[in-house]
């Protein structure tokens, strides 16, 4: 969160045993470390799987179930720049899928695509709860709202 | 020293509140004045953010649509002193908007300062929570089944038979878990009260807790909402130091981007570090919850509000509203709607009145075609069944849900094909995987809508799309799958021309 630009460690085994240590006390501490782990590495690549299995003493398999469940884990880090656009209906209703078209041209990407200089990953979102400002975009974890396809567009590449 | 009151709230912060508030301390530093900024949630009048509140004499004033560049002019307005301004709103409380409203489960949002403890206290937090001490678990327990609240996520449950059963099931460890997992486009009030008035969760949780018997208390929030976990989970920080709550211990969870955990099993199964994948009932989680314990699992709504049932009693509640949906509603209106916001009031006004008189039709001016309530699971109603009054049992009646409060108005240029698609599209991006007719049925839906968008033998594959529905609503897990024929069917049965007729391009929203 934040409007620098956010820099990720690189992957590191022992980083990693590091942040599994400081999650594990925790009843349910899946999400807890995967979340850690991809505020340091910007994702959970796969050799996070094995090392999260033998942590919680589930098989890799079940391990590999969970990561790859949940919309928000990445497998590899995104751009510099990570833009939420939201396409459910509030926003759908106030234009915000012509905006998302009018950004994804203008980067010349698409959904959950990343531009080939590493500057910006855009991603599909189903609510921000910035429903009555529609519609929005989360750029970096800032909020935007009462977007067109012009502002996000700026938002994006400033 | 005056106090100038500036929203926290994301959706204020995402229309420019933080510049805002950082051109008001630097304008007051130019001139030498010395003036507190609090930080507050919103008081809901979202067309009007960012809005400004300044403490005077005659109580707040407040300006609206304030930017940056009108900061130095308010200034020179002498807006401190409430003075004349073309953004000046005055008294918040007598704006009709906030006037015609009944406030219980959002008194304080917009009006304390969300990390502040004694504010809260101030403000006539945690009398309930004194008030349930004084009453007894017991007795506790009636007051919120005799008050009539029901679950505010969208199943309507009645929170203190849910409370009863926790009570009742015998169990060395018992759980709270708060259901913040607020996905529903169209729906920000659990963002609201994380982000504005946090400790009447906190509070209610509380609550719960010494009800039923527990503990320990979660909140599972989400992914989508960083503000609003940065300022809840302050306030959790600050009341768990605090001692005020007893042996209650609170902690504060985030989901991963999963609709599906918002379905309360889902959700469990995610606290405890598994896939969000729904549960066979039974086992009710209030008998095998989290971790197998009893565990209550509420909406922050119902939840926030157990504290004002407590403070004021059942009666004041059950007083209000209709039928059996008794107490208030805190509506949610978006999309494409004049006068988007938060609109807390007794059940049972219409649905007209609240797309065309609350809403004021909408923002772009052209007619209101299509109202989907009850978020994305929700059925889309015509200006037809604007008399439907907003009460659970009222919408059931027509094939449609209030869910939890959303209300999204669209005008004269959506395409309902394109939204029939899209409600397909939804559940198969967001299907848990469990159900065979959610996973694959929301993927055969989407592809059939796509024939139909595309003129292929439209009659036959509207009969499929019929007899999809009905797989889907009888013979799936959870609500995903058993709902999404809601916005499909009252599509297809509302507005059957847009399914008859060539469509051009992509569509959608044109």
């Amino acid at each position: 969160m934040g409007s620098g630009v956010t820099v990720f460690e690189p992957w590191r085994p022992d980083r990693a045993e590091e942040i599994i240590a400081a999650h594990l006390p925790m009843d349910g501490a899946a999400l807890p470390i995967l979340h850690a782990f991809q505020e340091t590495f910007g994702c959970v690549p796969k050799d996070a799987v094995p090392l999260l299995a033998r942590a919680l003493n589930i098989s890799r398999a079940e391990a590999f179930g969970v990561v790859s469940f949940y919309h928000d884990f990445r497998s590899v880090p995104p751009g510099r720049r990570v833009v939420k656009v939201c396409r459910a209906e509030s926003c759908q209703a106030m234009g915000g899928e012509a905006a998302g078209r009018h950004l994804l041209a203008a980067l010349g990407i698409g959904w959950g695509e990343t531009t080939p200089d590493g500057a910006v990953t855009v991603e599909a979102v189903y609510c921000l709860g910035l429903c009555a400002v529609s519609p929005a975009a989360l750029v970096d974890g800032e909020p935007l709202g009462r977007l067109d396809g012009m502002t996000l567009a700026e938002a994006a590449q400033a | 020293m005056t106090r100038i009151f500036v929203p926290k709230d994301s959706a204020a912060l995402a229309v420019g509140a933080e510049a805002v508030a950082r051109a008001i301390a630097a304008e007051a530093l130019r001139r030498g004045l010395t003036v507190e900024i609090v930080r507050t949630g919103s008081r809901g009048l979202f067309w009007l953010e960012p809005m400004v509140e300044v403490e005077t004499p005659s109580g707040r004033i407040a300006y609206g649509l304030v930017t940056a560049r009108d900061v130095a002019d308010l200034f020179e307005a002498d807006f401190l002193a409430g003075a004349a301004h073309p953004a000046r709103i005055g008294r918040p409380e007598d704006h009709p908007w906030l006037a015609g409203q009944t406030r219980v489960t959002f008194a304080r949002c917009g009006i304390v300062d969300p990390a502040s403890l004694a504010d809260y206290i101030a403000h006539g937090g945690l009398e309930g929570l004194q008030r349930a001490r004084e009453m007894g678990p017991a007795a506790t327990i009636t007051a919120v089944t005799a008050s009539g609240l029901r679950g505010r996520g969208g199943a309507g449950f009645p929170a203190g038979v849910k409370w009863k059963t926790v009570a009742d099931t015998p169990g060395a460890l018992k759980y709270i878990v708060c259901n913040a997992d607020e996905g529903d486009s169209g729906t920000f009030a659990d963002r609201m009260i994380l982000e504005g008035d946090p400790f009447t969760l906190i509070e209610g949780m509380a609550i719960a807790a010494f009800a039923v018997g527990a503990t320990k208390g979660y909140v599972y929030s989400r992914s989508e909402y960083p503000h609003a976990n940065a300022t809840f989970g302050a306030a959790v920080q600050a009341a768990m130091a605090s001692g005020r709550f007893g042996d209650f211990d609170l902690e504060l969870r985030v989901g991963a981007g999963a609709y599906v955990c918002g379905e309360e099993t889902a959700l469990l199964e995610s606290l405890e570090g598994k896939r969000g994948q729904v549960r066979a009932k039974p086992p009710l989680p209030a008998i095998k919850g989290l971790f197998g314990r009893p565990t209550v699992v509420n909406n922050v709504l119902t939840l926030a509000t157990a504290p004002w049932v407590l403070a004021r009693g059942a009666e004041a509640y059950s007083a209000l509203g209709v039928g059996r949906s008794r107490g208030t509603q805190p509506i949610q209106l978006a999309g494409n709607v004049k006068y988007p916001g938060l609109y807390e009031a007794p059940f049972g006004l219409s649905l007209g009145e609240i797309v065309e008189g609350l809403g004021g039709g909408t923002a772009s001016g052209r007619p209101v075609r299509a109202v989907q309530c009850g978020g994305p699971l929700g059925a889309y109603f015509p200006p037809a069944l604007f008399d439907t009054a907003y009460d659970y049992e009222a919408f059931a009646a027509r094939d449609g849900l209030i869910g939890h409060g959303g209300v999204v108005v669209f005008d004269d240029t959506v395409d309902m094909a394109v939204q029939a698609r899209f409600a397909f599209e939804f559940c198969a991006i967001e299907s848990c995987g469990k159900c065979t007719p959610c996973r694959i049925g929301a993927v055969r839906g989407a592809e059939t809508m796509q024939k139909v968008i595309d003129g292929i033998e439209p009659e036959a594959n509207l009969a499929l799309t019929t007899d999809l529905c009905n797989t889907l609503k009888f013979g799936s897990l959870c609500a995903l799958g058993g709902f999404t024929p809601y916005p499909v069917m009252s599509a297809i049965t509302h507005f059957p021309e847009d399914f008859l007729r060539p469509h051009e391009g992509e569509g959608g929203v044109r």
